[in-house]
């Protein structure tokens, strides 16, 4: 960056005077060097992984995890500073309670990600404070249930409310997945990859032709090309030990019952085995290129 | 009876109302309201007397008030609280609405809210309403908020010192899946009754019918019989 020293990228709040925030653009080289985060949505739900880099042989496996339940229909994993993650995801589950408090009913994903997206821009106005040094990435599933008021009495007629309008266009709930920016910035995606390996990531999201409406992908698909990706990603850094974070949410006749989890432990160890296959079948067609030369 | 008590409390001899809730002077819906599921949707219904004591303030009252566009609510109790109540969730949905574009609230949201304002704070308020709306995704529904600030999903709601008159009426000729005509007739019917027995109820018929057509508003005056005019505006979307 040419502009070090020039003073304008010490203090949040003052632009330089070609229009840029520099502690922002700081905020985005942290990510940058975080585990790689991806989110995939599909017709059937939404998958998050992570790349969990170990820091210690003495941390006990399978702990200390990265993706977090923010409602019970809504994920978030974050890449970057992880106490920035850490507040950013409980800012995340104020927001969802407070929803729930005001108009009984879950939060929607696109107003979580509202909300969010607000907060974490508030952060880059001010002098005493600094900006998140993350990208959250937001996965959930709104539900489609007739589901009420929380805590109301009483179910309305047998025959069912009248005049329903059965039209595709009336959004009866279904997946999202969001990811937010240092910025503040939040955008709507089909798939969406942050921190270090986000390049490769995102070619072999791209891949998967996820924006297509003839997409076939499952949601058991989604979970074992999450596990290959997250692993595809972690190519470029192999010397460094690391854990595999997987989590889905499913429709209500799906596998989650539209809930936020973690995936089984079987689904999981299957998932590893098929990304730790495909890789070595790439080293093997390398191979045979090499010996073909 | 303290300041912070209900109007209605059960002592060990029965149950006592306090019949002097009302501050002197204040303005009163002794009212008959009542709103009901129909085929394609939902039909609010009121009478339009409201009383200061025994006089009657106003005979032609609009008891029917909107807080969205197709949500609607029926005031019965204190006019003024009722109306301050409605005013507040009538913010509210319209900033909902703003905000999220084209998926406005549902009846759903709009109860919730007028549920959590009558319920904390019960102690202050004199307000009985019903919620009554038609949206897209789930289709017509009424909401009951009786006194204490429950919140009660019904096929049909009465309320209001009229109600009492009806249940008799209303549990004898209520049918499920009505048509239109069929809603409006059994709404009529009740509110006429209600009116011929409740002495703080009177005036004329209002009506409000939601569908997916938007709202449109009724009228029928006692002077006819409760017969006419009928539907006072065209549908608007």
């Amino acid at each position: 960056m040419t502009s070090i020293g020039t003073g304008y990228d010490l203090s949040n709040s003052v632009f330089s005077p070609d229009g840029r925030n520099f502690q922002v653009e700081y905020a985005v080289k942290a990510v940058e060097s975080g585990g790689t985060c991806i989110g995939i949505r599909t017709k059937h739900g939404v998958v998050l992984a992570c790349e969990k880099i170990i820091s210690s042989k003495l941390l006990k496996p399978g702990c200390n995890k990265r993706i977090s339940t923010v409602d019970r229909s809504a994920g978030i994993v974050t890449s970057g500073l992880l106490p920035d993650g850490r507040h950013l995801t409980s800012r995340g589950r104020d927001e969802a309670s407070s929803w729930r408090q005001t108009y009984k009913a879950p939060i929607p994903l696109s107003s979580l990600a509202s909300r969010l997206g607000g907060y974490v821009q508030a952060y880059t106005l001010y002098s005493s404070v600094r900006p998140f040094g993350v990208t959250a990435i937001l996965g959930g599933w709104d539900s489609e249930a007739e589901s009420g008021v929380d805590g109301q009495v009483g179910n309305g007629p047998a025959a069912g409310a009248g005049g329903k309008v059965d039209d595709p266009s009336v959004k009866r709930g279904g997946p999202a997945l969001y990811m937010i920016e240092p910025s503040g910035l939040y955008w709507g995606y089909y798939g969406a990859a942050t921190g270090k390996g986000r390049q490769a990531a995102k070619a072999e999201l791209e891949k998967l032709d996820l924006n297509s409406p003839d997409c076939a992908l499952s949601l058991k698909d989604a979970v074992l090309e999450a596990a290959r990706i997250i692993y595809v990603a972690h190519e470029d850094s192999k010397d460094k030990e690391f854990e595999l974070e997987l989590t889905w949410i499913s429709a209500l006749d799906g596998p989650t019952k539209g809930r936020h989890e973690h995936v089984p432990k079987e689904l999981l160890e299957e998932a590893e085995k098929h990304a730790k296959k495909s890789l070595e079948g790439d080293d093997e067609d390398e191979d045979d290129d090499e010996m073909e030369e | 009876m303290g300041p912070d008590m209900a109007t209605a409390m059960l002592g060990e001899d029965g149950i006592h109302i306090d019949m002097n809730h009302l501050k002197k002077g204040e303005v009163n819906l002794g009212t008959s309201i009542m709103a009901i599921n129909f085929k394609d949707g939902v039909i609010l219904g009121a009478d339009s007397r409201t009383t200061t004591g025994a006089y009657i303030a106003n005979r032609v009252t609009d008891k029917l008030t909107q807080v969205h566009d197709t949500i609607w609510c029926c005031r019965s109790g204190s006019a003024a609280d009722t109306q301050a109540v409605a005013d507040i969730v009538s913010y509210h949905l319209g900033l909902y609405g703003v905000m999220n574009g084209q998926d406005g609230p549902t009846t759903q949201t709009a109860a919730a809210l007028f549920q959590e304002l009558c319920y904390e704070n019960k102690d202050q308020l004199s307000a009985g309403m019903i919620i009554a709306g038609y949206d897209k995704r789930h289709g017509g529904s009424v909401y009951s908020i009786p006194l204490g600030g429950s919140l009660h999903k019904q096929s049909y709601a009465i309320g209001g010192s009229g109600s009492t008159y009806i249940y008799g009426y209303c549990d004898a000729n209520w049918k499920e899946h009505m048509t239109e005509e069929e809603g409006i007739k059994f709404v009529k019917g009740a509110l006429g009754e209600a009116i011929k027995w409740d002495g703080s109820s009177g005036g004329v018929i209002r009506m409000v019918v939601l569908t997916n057509r938007g709202h449109e508003r009724h009228l029928y005056l006692p002077d006819n019989g409760y017969t006419g005019p009928g539907r006072a505006r065209p549908a608007t979307t």
